[in-house]
């Protein structure tokens, strides 16, 4: 039950949320994330995401693993899409299952935090203007920008 | 000695290749991407934030061997 992984195909989150239900647990927080239709002022028409896939899958199933044993939940999943995405889809869904809500909370927030900052995952944003830039970093490809090594 | 190099998402389309071999006397990971840079000139505008070598995240002061896999990550935006 616990674990990571990345799809090409829409995700279904009732079917996610399935998956997880334990009848030990009295609360489970569940975050999605979603394609939005702006960014920094412009306008948004659809993303595309780009993984490494083996390397994202065991960073991300070691994620699960130290949200599970730093708050010790009972259950914890998260999917990533990659490929191409419209507005409104569910780019990355996480659940986490407790017999409490306060670990469930934590440790949802701990795993969506650390797949945006961990995971070899890269997001290009196609504007309405017929532009498409990668987030994070054409904006920081500017002359005399260095990121830290 | 003789690495793999690969380009990932705003690298590769710089670099306009997604692989290559290269023969190289850099010792880190931190000289051969300076040494990439110098074969890509539109490589030279970023400083890769991660590396990660035969498929684990790695400091970019590691020394290369013979026939390690280098992945050149650009900044990462999952989420």
């Amino acid at each position: 039950m616990n674990d990571f992984r990345v799809v090409a195909d829409a995700i279904d989150c009732a079917a996610f949320r399935d998956s997880i239900v334990d009848r030990g647990c009295g609360g489970y927080v569940q975050f999605e994330g979603w394609v939005r239709d702006h960014n920094e002022g412009r306008e948004v028409l659809r993303l595309e995401y780009e993984v490494y896939e083996p390397l994202a899958v065991k960073e991300g199933r070691r994620i699960i693993g130290e949200a599970i044993e730093r708050f010790g939940v009972r259950g914890a999943r998260a999917l990533h899409r990659c490929g191409l995405l419209e507005l409104t889809d569910v780019a990355v869904v996480v659940g986490v299952a407790s017999p409490h809500r306060g670990e469930a909370f934590a440790a949802c927030r701990y795993i969506i935090d650390e797949i945006k900052h961990r995971l070899p995952i890269w997001k290009k944003e196609h504007y309405a203007d017929g532009e498409a830039h990668w987030v994070r970093c054409d904006r920081c490809a500017a002359p005399g920008h260095m990121h830290s090594r | 000695m003789n690495v793999q190099v690969s380009y990932f998402a705003a690298f590769r389309e710089a670099a306009g290749v997604a692989t290559e071999r290269i023969d190289t006397a850099s010792v880190t990971a931190a000289a051969l991407f300076d040494e990439c840079a110098g074969r890509h000139p539109a490589l030279q505008r970023y400083s890769a934030s991660l590396v990660a070598i035969n498929d684990e995240m790695s400091p970019w002061d590691t020394a290369l061997a013979e026939g390690d896999e280098v992945l050149f990550f650009p900044p990462v935006a999952g989420g």
